[in-house]
C-alpha cells in the first residue's frame, strides 16, 4: 500500500486532470443536449485549438491561458459558421449522415494539421511550466491548478448563459422542444449556430488549458473524441453538470487505478466503468437532467 | 465492347508489351539495387523514423563512391502503425524492391518480416532488438541490430563501469518500461540479468507504463514513492519527454537516470524540448564507432546533405540505417544480381570487417539465425544539449558526470 502522502497527491492529481476533461467534455455534451448532433471532430476541434495556442505562444509570445479569450472567439466564430453553413443542412438527415459528415470533417482538419505542421510533436514552454504549488505533502502542478481553475470558470460561465441570459433560454426551449421552440417563432438555425459556436469555443479553453500538459500531434484527435465519449457518456450525454462530474470520475479513477493496480490498466478502467454505467444508468449518471 | 475490333486489341495488346519491355530492357543495362525502406517518418514515432531515413538518404551517393553501386531508395511510411508497416511492405514488394529495410519498431518489423518471408525476399532489419525477429527459423530476414537481451545485458554490464568511474553506488533502483514489444522484451532481459550480474542495487519495483500516455503523474508518483535512488528507464521519445517533466513537477531527482539501451533521452527533440532538464541524462546503448574513417565520411556526407542537423543526435538511427543498406549493397556487389535468392544467400554470406562499418561492434557476420553477433554498447550522457560518449575510456568524448546534480 502507498504512504498516504503518495495517495493524497494521485488522488488531488486526479481530481484536476478530472476537471479538465470535464471542461474539454462538455462542449461535446453541450451540442449533443441540444443539435442532438454527435460531433466526431471534437477531439481534433480540440488539438487545431492546441496548435493555434502553440502558433501564438511561438509568434506573439502570448501565454496558451491569456490567448484562451481570443481562442474562444475565433473558434466559437468558427463553430457558427460551419454548423449555420454546412452541418444544419444535415440536422434532419439520418443519423449515419450526420456521423460520416463528422468523420469526414475530422480527417480533414486532421490532415490538414499534418499538411501544416508535419508530424512532430510541439509544445509551449512557459517559464512555470515544471512548478508546483507545494502544501506540506502535497505537490499541485501550477500548470494544472490553473488549467482546472478554467475548467471551472468557463463551466460557470457557460451555466451563467444557459439560465441568465434570453440567448441561453431559448437555446434550452430548442433543446427540450425544438418543434415548440420553431412554433414559438424562435430561429431555431440561428440558435443552433450559436449553441455549435459555444461548444467549439469550450473545446478552444480546454485546448489551450491542455496545451502545456500534452505534446501536440496531428493525431492526437481521435484519442481525445473518444475520451469525451467515455466522459460525456458516464456523466450523461446532453448533461453539462454529468460532462464535468463523468470528467472527474474518469480522471481519479484512471489515477487510483494506476497506483494501487497497475498503470497499465488506466484505461481498461475507465472502459470498464463505461460498460457498468451503460447497464445499470443507460443514460448516464445524470442523463435527461439539463 | 462492341467498337473494339480484334485488330484494334491485337495492336493495343502489343503496345502494351512493348511498353513494358522497354523498362526490363533499360533495367539489364544499368544493373541498380532497389532497396524498399520502410520507416515511421509520421505518427508517434516520427522523429525517430526521419532520423533514420537521413541515414538512408545519404546511403546512395557514399556507397557509390565506396563500392560503386548503385542503388535506388524506395521510400515508405508505416505511419506509426503495424498494419500500414505490413500493407506497405507488400506494396514495395509489388514495385520491385529487391530488397527491403527497416522499420525500426519491433512490432512493425515482425510484420515486415513475415511478409519478406511469405514473399521470398531478403529483410534487413536496421533497428529493431524484439529478439523473436530472428528467432522464427526465417530464411529471408536479417539483422545487425542486437536483440534486446544483449543490449540490455550491455547496458547492465555498462552501469557497473559507470559506477566504478564515478566511485558512487546507489542502494536501490526502480526500473520503469513502455510496455510495447520493445520494451517488454527489454524488461524480461534486464528481469533475467540483473541477478546474475552483480550491481551493487536493490530492484525496488517495475512500472511498465503506455508508450503513448499523455500524461505520467500516477507512474512517476509510484516510482518516486520508492525512494530509489536509481532510475532505470526504457523509453521511447515522446513518454521520455512527458515522465522527465513530471519527475521535475514531483520534485524527484534520483541519483541518476540510466537507460540500458532504449531510444529517447539522447533524441534531439528531448534536449530541445527540456533543455537543463534533459542534461547529465544517461543511456547505454549501442552507436556509431568514431574511430572508423567510413564514419568520419558518412558523418561528412550527413553534413552536406543535412547541413542543419547535428549528426550526434542521429547517431544511432542513422548509422544502422546506413549499414543495413550497405550490407545490402555489399551483397548486390557479390552476388551480381537483383534476383532475391541470389541477394539472401550474398547477405547470408556477408563479411565486413569492423573497420568498414559505421557502427559500433565487431565484424558483419550473420549467424545461422541472420544475426549478427557481438555488437557493442558505449554510455552515452548528454553533456552541454549534445549526446556524448563518456565510456568506454578509449572512445569518450567527455567526462562522466554521476551523480547528477539536482536542477530546479
Amino acid at each position: 500500500m502507498p504512504a498516504a502522502a503518495t495517495i493524497l497527491n494521485v488522488v488531488v492529481s486526479g481530481i484536476l486532470t478530472g476537471i479538465v476533461y470535464g471542461l474539454m467534455a462538455l462542449g461535446l455534451s453541450a451540442i449533443f443536449g441540444v443539435v442532438r448532433l454527435v460531433n466526431f471532430a471534437h477531439g481534433e476541434l480540440m488539438t487545431l485549438a492546441m496548435y493555434g495556442a502553440v502558433v501564438a505562444f511561438q509568434k506573439l509570445a502570448l501565454d496558451p491561458f491569456l490567448s484562451m479569450a481570443g481562442a474562444a472567439v475565433l473558434f466559437g466564430a468558427l463553430g457558427y459558421a460551419l454548423q449555420r453553413g454546412f452541418i444544419n443542412r444535415f440536422v434532419h438527415r439520418p443519423e449515419h449522415a450526420q456521423m460520416l459528415l463528422m468523420l469526414a470533417l475530422a480527417i480533414i482538419v486532421g490532415n490538414v494539421l499534418l499538411l501544416a505542421f508535419g508530424p512532430d510533436a510541439r509544445n509551449v514552454q512557459t517559464s512555470y511550466q515544471l512548478d508546483s504549488f507545494e502544501l506540506g505533502p502535497l505537490l499541485l502542478d501550477k500548470v494544472r491548478v490553473y488549467a482546472a481553475a478554467a475548467a471551472l470558470v468557463t463551466t460557470a460561465l457557460l451555466g451563467a448563459f444557459f439560465r441568465l441570459t434570453l440567448t441561453g433560454k431559448a437555446i434550452r426551449a430548442c433543446a427540450d422542444n425544438p418543434l415548440g421552440a420553431r412554433v414559438a417563432g424562435l430561429p431555431v438555425a440561428h440558435l443552433y449556430a450559436v449553441t455549435f459556436g459555444i461548444g467549439a469555443a469550450t473545446v478552444a479553453v480546454a485546448g489551450c488549458a491542455t496545451v502545456q500538459l500534452i505534446e501536440v500531434t496531428p493525431g492526437l484527435g481521435p484519442a481525445y473524441t473518444l475520451l469525451a465519449f467515455v466522459i460525456v457518456i458516464v456523466g450523461g450525454l446532453g448533461s453539462m453538470v454529468g460532462a464535468l462530474l463523468g470528467g472527474l470520475i474518469i480522471g481519479l479513477s484512471e489515477a487510483l487505478a494506476g497506483l494501487l493496480i497497475s498503470p497499465s490498466v488506466k484505461s481498461m478502467v475507465s472502459f470498464g466503468l463505461l460498460a457498468v454505467i451503460l447497464l445499470f444508468w443507460p443514460r448516464g449518471l445524470l442523463g435527461g437532467r439539463r | 465492347m462492341g467498337s473494339l475490333t480484334r485488330r484494334a486489341f491485337g495492336f493495343a495488346a502489343a503496345g502494351a508489351l512493348a511498353t513494358s519491355a522497354v523498362p526490363r530492357r533499360l533495367r539489364a543495362e544499368t544493373p541498380k539495387l532497389k532497396v524498399g525502406v520502410l520507416l515511421p517518418r509520421s505518427g508517434l514515432q516520427a522523429f525517430i523514423g526521419q532520423s533514420c531515413q537521413r541515414g538512408a538518404d545519404v546511403a546512395p551517393e557514399l556507397l557509390r563512391q565506396k563500392l560503386g553501386v548503385e542503388v535506388e531508395l524506395m521510400n515508405a511510411d508505416t505511419e506509426s502503425n503495424v498494419d500500414t508497416a505490413r500493407s506497405r511492405a507488400e506494396r514495395l514488394i509489388e514495385q520491385g524492391a529487391h530488397v527491403l529495410v527497416g522499420a525500426f519498431d519491433s512490432g512493425h518489423t515482425a510484420a515486415v518480416a513475415q511478409v519478406a518471408e511469405q514473399r521470398g525476399v531478403p529483410h534487413i532489419v536496421n533497428i529493431a532488438a524484439a529478439p523473436q525477429i530472428t528467432e522464427q527459423g526465417y530464411k529471408f530476414v536479417f539483422r545487425n541490430f542486437p536483440p534486446a537481451p544483449e543490449i540490455g545485458r550491455n547496458g547492465l554490464v555498462l552501469l557497473g563501469d559507470i559506477f566504478r568511474e564515478a566511485k558512487v553506488q546507489p542502494s536501490t533502483a526502480v526500473f520503469m518500461h513502455v510496455n510495447d514489444t520493445f520494451g517488454q522484451s527489454m524488461a524480461k532481459g534486464v528481469a533475467a540479468l540483473l541477478p546474475t550480474l552483480s550491481l551493487p542495487f536493490k530492484l525496488l519495483d517495475t512500472i511498465p507504463y503506455d508508450p503513448a500516455a499523455k500524461d505520467l503523474t500516477v507512474e512517476v508518483s509510484k516510482a518516486k514513492a520508492t525512494k530509489a535512488e536509481l532510475l532505470l528507464l526504457v523509453c521511447r521519445l515522446n513518454d521520455a519527454v512527458v515522465l522527465r517533466r513530471e519527475m521535475v513537477k514531483q520534485r524527484w531527482s534520483p541519483m541518476g537516470i540510466v537507460s540500458p539501451g532504449s531510444p529517447g533521452l539522447y533524441e534531439e527533440q528531448f534536449s530541445k524540448g527540456l533543455g537543463k532538464y534533459a542534461e547529465n541524462c544517461i543511456t547505454n546503448t549501442v552507436w556509431f564507432n568514431p574511430k572508423n574513417q567510413l564514419t568520419h565520411d558518412f558523418a561528412a556526407a550527413f553534413k552536406k546533405k543535412f547541413p542543419k542537423d547535428e549528426f550526434a543526435f542521429h547517431g544511432i538511427n542513422a548509422s544502422y540505417t546506413f549499414d543495413a543498406i550497405l550490407i545490402a549493397a555489399d551483397a548486390f556487389k557479390r552476388a551480381h544480381s537483383t534476383d532475391h535468392k541470389a541477394l539472401a544467400e550474398a547477405i547470408r554470406h556477408t563479411d565486413i570487417p569492423a573497420t568498414d562499418r559505421v557502427s559500433f561492434g565487431g565484424p558483419i557476420r550473420f549467424n545461422a539465425k541472420g544475426q549478427v553477433e557481438g555488437n557493442r554498447s558505449v554510455v552515452l550522457q548528454n553533456l552541454g544539449g549534445k549526446p556524448t560518449v563518456v565510456l568506454p575510456k578509449d572512445y569518450a568524448e567527455g567526462k562522466l558526470v554521476f551523480p547528477m546534480p539536482k536542477v530546479g
